[in-house]
């Protein structure tokens, strides 16, 4: 089973166990990790679930798609090479564990 | 300074009437910003706290079931210490003693208290609402009755070409379903979005099948052995119809605040820092009437509620002391259109179109007295967030 490793701002590693499939932003909601909000429900529509992600996994995701890369300039975090919306990203056994960081603010 | 304005110490109690998405953001912000005190969140629906916009579109599509509409997991409210009671309602407030009273008859202490009670749907002063395929659609109960009546082919009567109705539409339609819009207003989505997005919304919805009478009344719903069969329109035409749903606006949870003697006018009145006239009582989301500029509104939008609720976690914890200043935001999903709103339009201010409505892609800028006054935009995010940015620091 994939997992989802979220470092967060306090510096504190949480690792959550999904289904194969989940995006990002669903299982920190599920599992309470604090620091990504999600709020328009995983629509790709405020930029509230942004995350960077382990630049040696980048290319196992799919790739970024005209709105998300949008979004991305609007985040309240800068962006960065490595930056991805949790709600577009998934975890797969191929990737296996999935490495993220929660930036320090979202709104 | 008067303890009942000076931010919550670890010992006070806060109860949230309301477990929609505005009393969950409030339960969630007044955590986030260090708020230790016993903290309950009491709702009358039955469900665990749930976000309603998919209703009329994913769910009802049965794209997406219950358990994608639940805001947070129960392990959720353990973890943060949120009590929350479900299938409960607030009956009457006594504010002197600072207790909530419920339909339990307990008695709930509270140092704060925030209403959050929501919206109801708006009735039908017409015979035969009563039928069996007549409803409303604001509740997953609501939703749950829709998807069941649609689970075969149905001639759908939508009375009410708002937000609401239209995006039921556009949902029907594409589960292959005959669908009607009667609309009173000489076209759809007058209150909420201008001229040019909601004549292409209109064509969208032409283009796949919907039709569309606008300057239209419903007079009365007619039924055969208690189920609706036909709609009769105030032109005297008659529409078949297995299934009616009414999508005519909803009213303002007040009742409690009116019977405790709070401001209520459109809303429970509240002041900038979202304080009905008890400052131990706030209000927030579509029940709540608060100041913009030099009137006063009150907004049905999830986006709203959530933001007051924020608002509000920072304001009672003392993490800041601003008034409550959000540019309001509205967004709906009809077919391939994605469309946000940031700002508030009156409708007759005027509209410049950027883009090509044919590409699928553009924004409606609207002025009133030559100053931006909403961003309407079609498929566009970051011309949306841009406008919320622009709009902001206008503000």
């Amino acid at each position: 089973m994939p997992s989802i490793d979220y470092l967060g701002q306090d510096g504190i590693e949480r690792v959550v166990v999904v289904t194969t499939g989940t995006t990002v932003r669903d299982a920190a909601i599920e599992h309470d990790v604090p620091g990504i909000l999600g709020e328009c429900g995983g629509n790709a529509e405020c930029g509230t679930c942004h995350v960077y992600v382990d630049r040696s996994q980048l290319a196992a995701l799919a790739p970024i798609q005209d709105i998300e890369d949008a979004m991305l300039d609007f985040t309240a975090c800068p962006r960065a090479d490595n930056s991805r919306l949790g709600c577009q990203i998934r975890a797969d056994d191929a990737i296996g564990c999935l490495r993220v960081r929660v930036p320090d603010r979202q709104v | 300074m008067d303890h009942t304005t000076a931010p919550l110490g670890p010992d006070d109690p806060v109860v949230i009437v309301g477990a929609g998405q505005g009393g969950l953001q409030a339960a969630m912000s007044l955590r986030d910003h260090g708020f230790t005190g016993p903290l309950t969140l009491v709702g009358a629906e039955r469900t665990a706290p749930y976000q309603r916009p998919p209703l009329s579109k994913s769910y009802l599509a049965g794209a997406d079931d219950a358990g994608a509409l639940t805001l947070r997991p129960p392990s959720f409210f353990q973890a943060h210490r949120i009590r929350l009671r479900s299938g409960v309602r607030a009956v009457d407030i006594d504010r002197v003693g600072g207790k909530l009273v419920l339909d339990t008859a307990e008695r709930l202490p509270y140092r704060h208290l925030v209403l959050a009670t929501g919206a109801r749907p708006r009735a039908l002063p017409i015979p035969g609402t009563d039928l069996a395929g007549v409803q409303p659609l604001r509740t997953v109960a609501d939703a749950d009755e829709l998807r069941r009546r649609t689970s075969v082919p149905a001639r759908l009567v939508i009375i009410g070409g708002g937000l609401i109705g239209m995006e039921a539409a556009a949902t029907a339609v594409l589960a292959g379903h005959q669908v009607t819009v009667i609309e009173q207003q000489p076209r759809i989505l007058s209150r909420v979005l201008g001229p040019d997005i909601a004549a292409y919304l209109d064509e969208l919805h032409r283009a796949h099948g919907t039709t569309i009478l606008t300057e239209h009344g419903v007079l009365a719903l007619h039924g055969e052995a208690g189920r609706v069969r036909e709609v009769r329109l105030d032109d005297g035409s008659r529409l078949p119809a297995d299934i009616v749903l009414v999508c005519v606006g909803v009213l303002p949870n007040t009742r409690l605040a009116t019977f405790t003697d709070l401001g209520v006018a459109d809303g429970i009145l509240v002041d900038d820092r979202l304080r009905t006239c008890d400052p131990a009582i706030s209000a927030i989301g579509d029940c709540a009437s608060f100041p913009c500029g030099d009137r006063r509104i009150r907004l049905e939008s999830v986006h709203n509620a959530v933001d007051q609720a924020r608002h509000l976690g920072a304001l009672r914890t003392g993490a800041l002391d601003a008034p409550f200043r959000a540019v309001p935001r509205f967004w709906t999903h009809q077919f391939q259109a994605r469309v946000q709103m940031a700002g508030l339009a009156a409708p007759d201010d005027e509209s410049v179109v950027d883009g090509d409505p044919g590409s699928g892609r553009f924004t409606v800028r609207r002025f009133r007295d030559g100053r931006l006054s909403a961003v309407e935009s079609v498929n566009q995010p970051a011309v949306h967030l841009a406008a919320r940015r622009l709009l902001a620091a206008a503000r």
